[in-house]
C-alpha cells in the first residue's frame, strides 16, 4: 500500500524535470538581456492597449500653448494648440504598434511564400520567385513608399494602407535568406525520407521544414516590426503618413511643423522618439536571444575557453630552453 | 498618378494672372515632351531621349533641365551620405573585430547600446542633435549645405569646402551614429563564428602573433558578409537619407525627390529614380570586383 502511494506521488514530480518538452527546447534560455527586452516590450505593448482608455482626449484644444511638463495636470506639457502630449503619445503608441505588428505579419507571410515555397518546389517556379525577389530587393524602399504614399489621396490614407505599403517594400531581404535555408533543408535525408514515404507536399512543408525555419522567421518578424515602426515614423514625418489617426510619427511631424525645435518645446518631440527607441531596443534585445538559438556558436565563449589551455610566456620560455639543450 | 503636370503649370500661370489659351496649353505639352500617341510610343520617345542624355524638363525648377537639377544636387548627397557611410562602415567593422576578438570585454558589452542607436528613428536623432548642438550650445548651424550669406560660390575653394564640412557635420554625425551599430553587431557575430573554426586553432597552434591571427585569419574571413551588405548600403546612398536631408534642409537628392513628389514633377521623379537604380547597380559592380580582391576563392571559379 505504502509503496504505491509513494510511486504515485513521485511520478508527476519527476516527469517535467527529467526531459524538457520539445516546445521548451525551442524557447530561448532566460538571460538578463532577454528579460530586460521582454519587460520593456511588454510594458510598451500593455501601454498601447490600456493607455488610450485611461488618458484624456488627444484632440482637445485648450488655450494653454507650449505648457511645460507638469503644468495643470499635463504630465508631458502641451502642444502649440494646447493639446495634451501625454494622451497623444498613448494613442500614437497604439497606432505605431498596430502598423508594426501588421507589417510584421504581412512581411513574414510574403517572405515565407516567396522564399520557402519557391525553394521547395524548385525549377522554373523557384527561378521566377527568386528573380522577382531580387528585383524587389533592389528597389529602394523609402522613395517608392513616398511615391505610393503621395499617389493615394490623403483622406483615404488609413493605417492599414500604410501598413500594406510598408509590407510590400520590406519582405524581399527575408525571402532571400529563407530561400537559402530552405534550399539546404529540402535535400536533407529526413525530408527525402518523408517524400519517399508518400507524405503530401503541404505536410512536408509545414511539419518537416517549417519548424526548422521558425527561429529564422522569428528573428525576421522582430526586425520587420522595428523596420515598420521606423518606416512609418519617417513617412509620417514627411507628411505622408496615415491621416486621421495618431502614430508616433505624426506627433513628430506636427511638432516639426509647429517649429517645436526652435520654440525649445523638447517635451513635444523627445518622448515619441524615446518610445520608438525603447521599443526598438527591447525588440533587438529579444533578437539577440533568438540569434543565439540560430547560431549556437554565439552562445558559449569558445575562444576564451581555449585561451585557458594555452601556456604562459614563462612556461614557453622554459620549454624552449629545454629544447635547446 | 493623380494630377497632370500641364494642369499644374497652367494653374500656376492662372494664379499669376496670365492669360491661358489652348495654344499655351499645347505649347506647354510639347515643351514637356508628352501628349500624343499610345503609351508605348511615348515610352519609346522617352528612351530615345534618354539615349541622348535628355531627361526632360523639370517642373519644380522650370525651365531647368532635369539633368541640370540632378547634377546640382547629386554631389551634395554623394559627399555627405557616401562619406558618412564609409566612415561608419570602417569604424563599425573595426570595433566589431575587437568586440568579437575579446568576448565579454567592455566593448562587447557596448553592443546593445549601439543597437539602441539603430532602433532610434534617425531623423529624431537629428532633432535631438540639433536641439543640443545648435540651440543649447550654438556650435553648429541649423540648416543648409553651406554658408549662403557669406557670398561663397560652390566650387573647390578652401573656404567653400570648409563651410560645407562645417554644415555637413551634424547630418553626417546623425547617419554615422544610427548606422554604426548594425556593422558592429554583424562583424562581431561573424568574428565569433569564425574564431571557432579549425583553421584559427591551427593558426594559434603554429604560434602566430595574436594580431596576425586576428586580422589576416579571422577578420579577413569574417568581413565578407558585411562587404555585400556594404554594397547594398552604398547603392542606397543616393536614396537613403531623404528624411535626414529634410530635417537639415540639405540641398541633396532626397530633398529633390521629395519636392518632385509633392509637386507632381514626373520628369524629375523618373530622373531621380534612374540615378538611384544606376547607383545601386554601380555599387554592386564595384563590390563584386572588390570581393575578388579580398576573397581569392571567388576568383578561382
Amino acid at each position: 500500500m505504502a509503496s504505491t502511494v509513494a510511486l504515485d506521488d513521485l511520478e508527476p514530480a519527476v516527469a517535467p524535470s527529467a526531459k524538457r518538452s520539445s516546445l521548451a527546447a525551442l524557447l530561448p534560455t532566460m538571460s538578463p538581456k532577454l528579460i530586460v527586452g521582454l519587460v520593456i516590450g511588454a510594458v510598451i505593448v500593455l501601454w498601447a492597449i490600456v493607455g488610450p482608455l485611461v488618458v484624456g482626449d488627444p484632440d482637445a484644444i485648450s488655450t494653454l500653448a507650449f505648457a511645460h511638463p507638469g503644468t495643470r495636470g499635463h504630465l508631458l506639457g502641451t502642444t502649440q494648440t494646447g493639446q495634451d502630449v501625454w494622451s497623444q503619445i498613448a494613442w500614437g503608441t497604439r497606432g505605431s504598434l498596430i502598423i508594426g505588428f501588421s507589417v510584421g505579419v504581412m512581411a513574414t507571410v510574403l517572405s515565407a511564400l516567396f522564399g520557402v515555397l519557391g525553394a521547395y518546389i524548385g525549377g522554373a517556379v523557384d527561378e521566377g520567385f527568386a528573380l522577382f525577389t531580387n528585383v524587389v530587393l533592389v528597389i529602394p524602399g523609402l522613395p517608392l513608399v513616398i511615391v505610393i504614399g503621395n499617389y493615394v489621396p490623403q483622406n483615404s490614407r488609413g493605417l492599414f494602407l500604410v501598413a500594406v505599403v510598408l509590407a510590400i517594400t520590406s519582405w524581399a531581404g527575408s525571402a532571400r535568406v529563407l530561400r537559402a535555408v530552405t534550399l539546404s533543408l529540402r535535400n536533407r535525408d529526413y525530408v527525402s525520407a518523408s517524400r519517399v514515404s508518400g507524405e503530401r507536399t503541404w505536410r512536408i512543408l509545414v511539419v518537416e521544414i517549417l519548424p526548422n525555419l521558425i527561429p529564422v522567421m522569428a528573428s525576421q518578424f522582430v526586425f520587420a516590426i522595428i523596420f515598420a515602426i521606423l518606416g512609418e515614423a519617417g513617412l509620417s514625418f514627411l507628411g505622408l503618413g496615415a491621416s486621421g489617426t495618431f502614430t508616433l510619427g505624426t506627433i513628430l511631424f506636427q511638432a516639426n511643423q509647429a517649429l517645436a525645435l526652435t520654440q525649445g518645446a523638447w517635451w513635444w518631440f523627445i518622448p515619441p522618439g524615446l518610445v520608438i527607441a525603447l521599443f526598438g531596443c527591447a525588440l533587438s534585445l529579444i533578437n539577440f536571444s533568438i540569434d543565439e538559438i540560430i547560431n549556437p556558436k554565439l552562445r558559449n565563449s569558445t575562444r576564451s575557453q581555449r585561451k585557458k589551455w594555452g601556456l604562459s610566456p614563462a612556461q614557453i620560455k622554459q620549454l624552449e630552453a629545454e629544447n635547446l639543450k | 498618378m493623380p494630377g497632370n503636370t500641364v494642369d499644374v503649370i497652367i494653374s500656376k500661370m492662372g494664379g499669376a494672372g496670365q492669360t491661358v489659351t489652348p495654344q499655351t496649353r499645347h505649347a506647354i505639352e510639347v515643351a514637356l515632351g508628352g501628349g500624343s500617341g499610345p503609351w508605348w510610343q511615348q515610352y519609346g520617345a522617352y528612351l530615345a531621349n534618354l539615349a541622348h542624355g535628355d531627361l526632360g524638363v523639370s517642373l519644380v525648377a522650370y525651365p531647368e533641365k532635369v539633368s541640370t537639377v540632378i547634377g546640382q544636387a547629386l554631389p551634395w548627397t554623394i559627399a555627405l551620405v557616401g562619406l558618412a557611410t564609409v566612415i561608419s562602415f570602417i569604424i563599425g567593422i573595426g570595433l566589431g573585430t575587437f568586440a568579437g576578438w575579446k568576448r565579454g570585454s567592455w566593448l562587447d558589452n557596448l553592443i546593445p547600446v549601439t543597437t539602441m542607436f539603430q532602433a532610434v528613428p534617425y531623423f529624431w536623432l537629428a532633432l535631438i542633435l540639433l536641439l543640443l548642438l545648435s540651440r543649447v550650445v550654438q556650435w553648429f548651424p541649423f540648416a543648409g549645405g553651406y554658408d549662403v550669406n557669406s557670398g561663397l560660390m560652390p566650387g573647390f575653394s578652401l573656404q567653400f569646402v570648409g563651410s560645407a564640412l562645417y554644415y555637413g557635420f551634424l547630418p553626417a554625425l546623425t547617419i554615422v551614429l544610427s548606422s554604426i551599430g548594425g556593422w558592429m553587431l554583424g562583424m562581431r557575430n561573424m568574428m565569433v563564428s569564425t574564431l571557432s573554426e579549425d583553421y584559427i586553432v591551427t593558426a594559434e597552434a603554429k604560434g602566430l602573433k595574436p594580431s596576425r591571427v586576428r586580422m589576416t585569419y579571422a577578420a579577413r574571413n569574417a568581413v565578407l558578409p558585411s562587404l555585400s551588405g556594404f554594397a547594398i548600403s552604398l547603392g542606397f546612398v543616393v536614396a537613403g537619407s531623404i528624411v535626414t536631408e529634410q530635417v537639415f534642409s540639405y540641398p541633396g537628392i532626397g530633398q529633390l525627390l521629395f519636392s518632385a513628389v509633392s509637386n507632381n514633377d514626373y520628369a524629375l521623379m523618373q530622373g531621380v529614380f534612374l540615378v538611384i537604380s544606376l547607383s545601386v547597380l554601380a555599387a554592386n559592380l564595384v563590390v563584386d570586383v572588390l570581393y575578388g580582391l579580398i576573397d581569392p576563392r571567388t576568383r578561382a571559379r
